[in-house]
């Protein structure tokens, strides 16, 4: 049985390699950074075969609103080769371990300008097919950008800090398509939820205030009851009244309807 | 006194469709071979019309949960409108709907200015704002106007 499933296990294992020769590249979808400060970004790829010793990794950077991209990176035949002319040259450092797959690099110093995509493409002989993966990198000053902004809708200022409080504490995190609109969204309908809830919370509290002090007036007078229910009773006699006249008139309303 | 809830129904029904329509229209800048709205971009490309998701900025997402949130909110008061309408005490005024259509014109405004000030930057094909975005500033004070209409409007026989 165990030798039979062996075989079996080994026949697909040669099996399938022959049918689906594509390398698949992981790199992030988003990383947040701050202007000065040091990022890794991340290659990692995934293929049937071995990790053979002619494998490549290759970085390119597209800048933000260019169509061109240039090439910053290449391992090749056990070396890398680093950026000596471009937008990167001595802020480059190889962090990466090609046996085990990692092609990982180093941008150090961050500035302004460095907003744009990197494409990761990594070749393993002779698997080669595979789509290269980018990852968008977004370099933030410190100082939000929604003060002036801020002038014209507080609304706007509010969502804009929450949004550079989340981004500044889950750098790791990419924030993906959709997440931000699912937040507020959410945040909305549950705010308005509570209020609800919070009203008719108020409203059964105010009766069941009516229903007690109804049963005070007919019961015993003590000095600290009456000093504690008269505190309360001036602001409740409107609310009171107005429920009480509320609920009578939806009774009157009910009964001529009927 | 019946004309006027009829007015003021058909108003609410057109608010709500110019905001979905806002919302969901292809339109909010466009140029000579395309547009693009909150949600896509597209573009004929050498007689192929195609459409790509747009970016993922902070920005777009914010205008997008406004957009989305106006259009819910429109919604809620035209249930409670409805609700009321056969519900409330007589002299009552009608201060749900009231407070849902003005927080719909609020988030209205608010998505419009965001996308106003914070315009996509592809300048050269996408030229100027569509009838999309022209909607949502339409509908903000059409919006406006019926919350305060609500506030004003009591139930009578």
């Amino acid at each position: 049985m165990l030798t039979f499933l062996a075989l079996t296990s080994v026949a697909l294992l040669g099996i399938v390699p022959e049918q689906s020769q594509a390398i698949v590249i992981y790199t992030g979808w988003e990383r947040h950074a701050l202007v000065g400060s040091d990022i890794r970004l991340s290659c990692s790829f995934f293929s049937w075969r071995w990790t053979s010793e002619d494998v490549t990794f290759s970085w390119t950077y597209r800048p933000d609103g260019s169509r061109d991209a240039i090439s910053i990176f290449h391992y090749t035949g056990g070396a890398a080769y680093l950026d000596n002319k471009g937008p990167f040259r001595d802020r480059l450092e190889f962090v990466g371990n090609p046996g085990r797959r990692d092609g990982s690099i180093l941008l150090k110093n961050l500035e302004l300008s460095d907003n744009g995509t990197f494409t990761c493409d990594a070749k393993n002989p002779p698997d080669i097919v595979g789509r290269p993966s980018s990852v968008r990198l977004l370099v933030f000053e410190k100082a939000p950008l929604s003060m002036t902004l801020s002038l014209i809708s507080p609304l706007f200022y509010l969502i804009s800090l929450s949004l550079h409080l989340l981004l500044y504490l889950h750098c790791a995190v990419p924030i993906q398509a959709g997440v931000i609109t699912g937040a507020i969204i959410g945040v909305v309908l549950g705010l308005l939820l509570l209020i609800v809830v919070i009203y008719y919370l108020m409203r059964f509290l105010v009766a069941r205030r009516v229903f007690s002090l109804s049963v005070s007036k007919h019961g015993k007078k003590k000095k600290e009851g009456s000093q504690q229910r008269q505190g309360p009773v001036p602001p409740a006699d409107p609310s009171k009244v107005k429920a009480a006249t509320s609920e009578k008139k939806k009774q009157e309303s009910r009964k001529d309807k009927k | 006194m019946l004309l006027i809830l009829l007015g003021v129904l058909i108003l609410h029904v057109i608010i709500l469709i110019l905001l979905i329509v806002s919302t969901a229209a292809t339109a909010w800048s466009v140029g000579n071979s395309g547009g693009k709205d909150l949600w896509y971009k597209c573009s004929t490309n050498s007689g192929v019309y195609g459409c790509l998701p747009s970016s993922n900025e902070d920005w777009i997402q914010a205008v997008q949960a406004l957009m989305i949130l106006s259009v819910l909110f429109c919604f809620f008061s035209l249930i409670a409108f409805l609700y009321q309408l056969f519900r409330l005490v007589k002299g009552g005024r009608f201060f749900f709907t009231a407070i849902f259509q003005i927080l719909a014109s609020v988030f209205v405004m608010c998505g419009a200015i965001i996308y106003t000030v914070m315009c996509p930057e592809d300048k050269k094909i996408y030229t100027h704002f569509g009838y999309a975005y022209v909607l949502a500033w339409v509908a903000f004070p059409l919006c406006l106007i019926s919350g305060l209409i609500y506030i004003v409007l009591r139930k009578k026989e």
